[in-house]
């Protein structure tokens, strides 16, 4: 009778602190919106409209810029695919700086969804003599070639797998996505990603407004908070306007090449069909749809 | 009588609506010809045999006030010779890096027309066609840059593709890739705050 009497009043206690918390606190309605938002594959198109609404007004309030925010679904008959032109890469890093320019990607504390590794020739492909902090004056160094990493967007990808939350999952164009919102920032995923590929807001983003990409997708280049994790999309924002990925056009030597694998004329299948193709880590069943190949 | 001239009426409005039929069948048989011979058309420019330019592609990178070429070349009288400029072009002369034991400038360069390029079968060709010449002998090279797979690429991946020639990158005289300065690597764990 005791012990009941105080759980009840336990209860009452913390639902009146918790209240008395939120008036106290200020908390507008919008935050209260947010902190209430449900999953992103669970919205409806209303309700998805009015959150982006609400998202374009926040952006523009947070750093003066009008956000083109995006959630254009998949195209049908879509699935997207990458190949690396291993025999051409130089190592440059031009994809990883127009990488990060294109999805906002934090400049401090240093984000960066492309990591190039050189590797020796005399080993092959082989992570554990890798390295990304080569620094020549030119590129590329005698008796090396490079393998640049990113999200291979697997077909049967881990992350997606171990998420407590749902908060990641692949479209049906094979782009594997984050709604950052619902994101609990629990870095399974990234334990779980055998390629490094996904990365961890451990402070606030720090992004110059002047170099802002204001074309956004809500499930790509929007920008982040802290606490959050983030990964290439096939440049989300990008490939389903029609446009090659942000890296893709800045290569210098011509080694990115992307389409759609469901397409039998795309330059895609052709490097399938033509080229010798490997991908990386094959036995761990991960099935990337990023495919490395010899152009030469 | 009145009943007579509504048969007619009737088989009239048959046979011609039979006619029709059949002509517009005829016509859509004839406009499918026509369609199909389009299409074998455009598949053999996209082979590259047709005269016109099979590719948009960006303009050739002249050096400034190299081109036109007649503009001194008229005044010259020319020297079919083999040898080793020195007194114009002699830069050229000097970074010459393609197969030079064999070849000079005449193998790509028309004798008599400055403005063209030359195949060697001896056909002139615009210095806007000139992945033809370079695929004479880079044909693999120009199979993957038809179907867009040599090459830097943009426009879009569903739709048009927008093309570089040969030359946008590598320098015909040294075609070679030149070395690149890279750009900054990632910022080490250690130094991380």
């Amino acid at each position: 009778m005791k012990n009941e009497n105080s759980r009840r009043s336990f209860i009452k206690n913390i639902s009146l602190a918790t209240f008395s918390a939120l008036a106290l606190s200020g908390c507008n309605t919008k935050a209260f919106d947010d902190f209430l938002q449900q999953n992103f594959k669970t919205l409806s198109k209303k309700e998805k409209d009015i959150i982006i609404k609400n998202l374009g007004i926040k952006y523009k309030e947070k750093y003066g810029k009008e956000f083109h925010i995006s959630d254009k679904p998949a195209i049908d008959g879509t699935l997207f695919g990458y190949a690396l032109d291993l025999s051409r890469c130089v190592g440059c890093r031009r994809c990883v700086y127009a990488c990060v320019k294109e999805n906002n990607q934090s400049r401090e504390p240093q984000i960066h969804w492309i990591e190039v590794l050189q590797m020796e020739k005399e080993r092959g492909i082989d992570f554990a003599h890798s390295t990304a902090q080569y620094n020549p004056e030119k590129v590329p160094e005698k008796g090396y070639f490079y393998v640049p990493v990113q999200c291979q967007q697997c077909k049967n990808p881990p992350c997606v797998k171990v998420c407590p939350v749902k908060a990641t999952w692949q479209e049906p164009d094979g782009i594997t996505v984050i709604d950052y919102n619902w994101c609990i920032g629990c870095r399974y995923c990234m334990a779980a990603c055998p390629y490094g590929a996904r990365h961890f807001n451990w402070g606030e983003p720090d992004v110059p407004v002047e170099e802002l990409n204001t074309e956004v997708h809500y499930l790509g280049n929007r920008p982040r908070m802290k606490g959050v994790v983030e990964k290439c999309t096939f440049c989300i924002q990008r490939t389903r306007e029609g446009k090659y990925p942000a890296c893709v056009e800045i290569c210098p030597v011509g080694a990115r090449k992307f389409g759609n694998l469901l397409d039998p004329d795309s330059e895609i299948r052709y490097i399938l069909e033509n080229k010798r193709v490997l991908i990386l880590k094959q036995e761990l069943n991960t099935q990337p749809k990023f495919y490395y190949f010899f152009g030469i | 009588m009145k009943d007579n001239f509504y048969e007619n009426i009737k088989v009239s409005v048959i046979l011609t609506s039979l006619y029709l039929v059949l002509l517009s069948g005829c016509k859509n048989k004839e406009s499918d010809t026509i369609e199909l011979n389009k299409v074998n058309t455009e598949n053999e420019v996209s082979i590259g045999t047709a005269q016109t330019n099979d590719y948009a592609v960006e303009a050739p990178p002249f050096s400034d006030g190299i081109f036109p070429c007649t503009d001194c070349h008229k005044n010259l009288i020319p020297n079919p010779v083999k040898r080793v400029l020195v007194d114009w072009h002699d830069d050229i002369s000097a970074m010459f890096n393609h197969d030079s034991e064999n070849r000079w400038c005449l193998d790509c360069h028309d004798l008599k027309n400055r403005d063209s390029l030359r195949l060697a079968s001896g056909k002139l060709l615009d210095f806007k066609e000139s992945y033809k010449l370079c695929g004479q002998c880079h044909g693999e090279k120009y199979r993957d840059w038809k179907v867009g797979v040599h090459g830097q690429r943009t426009g879009e991946w569903n739709g048009k593709k927008e093309y570089l020639l040969c030359v946008n990158c590598h320098n015909p005289h040294s075609p070679k890739f030149r070395e690149l300065t890279p750009e900054a690597p990632p910022i080490m764990q250690e130094d991380i705050k």
